[in-house]
């Protein structure tokens, strides 16, 4: 029983960390290539979740879904990236932050403007639906192994594009010298164009991934995009390998932390009492696994740079 | 420079007539606003000190904001119900005392700003807004959990505290109380700016390797003015608590640290009178476009956008013209 239990909780914390894989990979590509900050990448999760439920609404297609997720988050990075971002390099980190929460309000409120207040809802098809049993006779729900799966597939996939290819060797070489890769001759606006929509595609493919086992609604992008910065401060800024090891980290410590603190301060503690602090220290729990990384490496697991 | 003591005289004195003109045309409820106002200038001024000053751009304050309200909220709770706040070794009972109250936040506030100061500082930059972000989500979450004082739900108040010698329910003699605060803290700050430890923050700012070469220690400044900064904004949350007569896990929000930046931004990063005319302005469009439209967020979001992307320096620049602002 306990070990099952284990088991379990261990697969949702993964699953949970695989998610945040997907934000933090593209804020860390952000900021390593551009040395941009953006706090609206949660609001791209968000309109990919809502362009997920609005076409799964009309279509009942999963994959289209998916696909119309990804690219209207793409689009949205798109546009804002030219319209907005663009102006910002430049400037100080002030000013990003600033500029990228008036975005934040911008895309919440319009958002509620189009869609209402009240919560949508994007169903798991049916051929991912319902439980699977794994080897040793665990049940675990399909779509959370479909999640786990495509983030595992989605995280090799873009190591493959960093290391392999040549848009790869740009995004590397724009991380290590901005200025020199412009002068050799690549369109560098084109390039930070292309990992902004990057990004923003994968935001809005966890968006939708994630809106279909939770509710997709206005502001749900914020708490997610908090704990990618979590993610990134633990990893290293820039470092795709510390995104994804920071986010397993920091999904495991959730998951588990909420499960098993205050069944661990109930062998010494009333059980009411042990709850409340479990509970309470378990929600805690990451911040303080941020805070102990950052006092044995400031800059983060694999970050180079100070 | 000196357009800018004019245009500081003249927000102070606005500040003052508004309510003044209130009482008389018995209109509580502009009173309610500017009160509002001074709360949110003295939560920003907080904030300028390490921002301004310290070029910290820490996008936590929500944390002291939140622990000054919970400080006011826990006291007033217990003393409300008659039941101590501890009775273990000592005995410490809740209290009404508004300058009790005052203490206690600005102690816990502070302390609270030394611990999360001696983790963030050990880096800086993009790292440091994170982290900072970070730590106010943990505030938040906790107080989410934190079933004895409410959870999510958070602490009423029935009345509002009480101040030696004045009736703090009559709204102008509140809103006096708070202006004074905000007067002192004001001139603590232009102090402080022009004592030997502001040069040195400053320069600490401007070029940490050059301050350490003269032998100054830019962490410790840092984290000094950090602290300072926290007990500030602590102050100034257990006062909103005291306005409202209601704290929740929403004053710990990310959205709220977003808002006190934005009184900054709005009026002028390192500028004296930055935060209030920032704070004003915003507690006005609250009021006008909340009146227009319920997605007044959007015009808001777009002010923003254009304060920070054509008005640098913002509303203070803009009348005062340059100085030597953030860089």
């Amino acid at each position: 029983m306990t070990t099952l239990l284990i088991i379990e909780q261990v697969l949702n914390g993964l699953q949970f960390g695989i998610m945040l894989f997907l934000m933090a990979a593209g804020l860390t590509l952000i900021f390593g290539v551009m040395g941009l900050i953006n706090l609206a990448h949660g609001s791209l999760y968000m309109v990919g979740a809502f362009a997920a439920a609005a076409v799964a609404g009309l279509t009942g297609s999963f994959v289209l879904a998916l696909m119309a997720a990804m690219a209207a988050a793409a689009i949205a990075g798109v546009l804002v990236e030219t319209v907005v971002i663009r102006r910002l390099y430049a400037a100080d980190h002030l000013d990003q932050v600033l500029a990228t929460f008036a975005l934040i309000l911008i895309f919440s409120e319009g958002t509620r403007w189009v869609f209402g207040s009240f919560p949508l809802f994007l169903n798991i098809p049916a051929y991912l639906s319902g439980p699977i049993t794994l080897p040793g006779g665990i049940e675990y729900p399909l779509y959370r192994l479909f999640l786990i799966g495509i983030g595992l597939l989605v995280a090799a996939g873009l190591g493959l594009l960093i290391t392999r290819t040549r848009i790869g060797i740009q995004i590397r070489a724009g991380e290590n010298d901005r200025e020199m890769i412009a002068a050799l001759g690549v369109d560098i606006s084109r390039l930070y164009t292309l990992v902004f929509a990057l990004g923003a595609a994968l935001a809005g493919l966890a968006g939708a991934l994630v809106g279909a086992i939770q509710s997709v609604q206005v502001g749900m992008g914020e708490p997610v995009l908090i704990l990618a910065f979590v993610v990134i401060v633990i990893g290293g800024i820039g470092s795709i390998k510390g995104a994804l090891i920071g986010s397993i980290l920091v999904g495991l410590t959730d998951t588990l932390g909420g499960i098993f603190l205050p069944q661990l301060f109930k062998l010494f503690m009333e059980p009411a009492t042990a709850q409340t602090s479990g509970s309470a220290l378990a929600s805690m729990a990451i911040y303080i696994l941020m805070a102990a990384v950052l006092i044995w490496r400031p800059t983060g697991l694999f970050g180079a740079r100070a | 420079m000196i357009r800018e003591s004019y245009l500081n005289t003249f927000v102070l004195a606005l500040l003052i007539a508004v309510p003044a003109w209130a009482v008389v045309a018995n209109e509580p409820f502009t009173i309610t606003l500017a009160t509002r106002a001074v709360i949110f200038a003295l939560a920003a001024t907080g904030l300028n000190i390490a921002l301004g000053l310290g070029g910290m751009v820490s996008l936590g304050h929500a944390v002291f904001f939140g622990i000054g309200g919970y400080a006011m909220g826990i006291l007033a709770h217990h003393a409300q119900t008659y039941t101590p706040l501890m009775d273990g070794l000592f005995l410490i009972e809740g209290t009404k005392s508004m300058p009790v109250i005052w203490l206690v936040a600005m102690v816990t506030s502070g302390i609270a700003a030394l611990l999360i100061g001696l983790v963030s500082l050990r880096t800086g930059g993009v790292y440091f807004i994170m982290i900072t972000l970070a730590f106010g989500q943990m505030f938040y979450y906790f107080s989410i959990s934190w079933a004895t004082y409410g959870g999510e739900d958070g602490l009423s108040i029935y009345l509002r505290n009480d101040f030696p010698g004045l009736n703090t329910l009559v709204p102008i003699n509140f809103f006096a109380i708070c202006f004074t605060i905000l007067l002192i803290v004001l001139l603590l700050n232009a102090l402080i700016a022009k004592s030997p430890f502001g040069l040195a923050l400053n320069a600490a700012r401007q070029v940490p390797q050059r301050a350490e070469a003269v032998g100054l220690n830019p962490q410790r400044l840092k984290l000094v003015a950090f602290v300072i900064s926290g007990v500030i904004t602590g102050l100034a949350g257990a006062l909103f608590a005291d306005l409202n007569r209601f704290v929740s896990p929403t004053m710990f929000s990310w959205q709220t640290s977003g808002e006190i930046m934005i009184f900054i931004i709005l009026g002028g990063v390192a500028r004296l009178c930055g935060p209030v005319v920032g704070a004003v302005v915003f507690v006005m469009l609250e009021h006008v476009l909340g009146d227009l439209s319920d997605y007044w967020h959007i015009y808001l979001g777009v002010l923003l956008l254009l304060v920070v992307m054509f008005v640098r320096g913002g509303i203070v620049g803009l009348i005062a013209g340059k100085h030597v602002a953030h860089d």
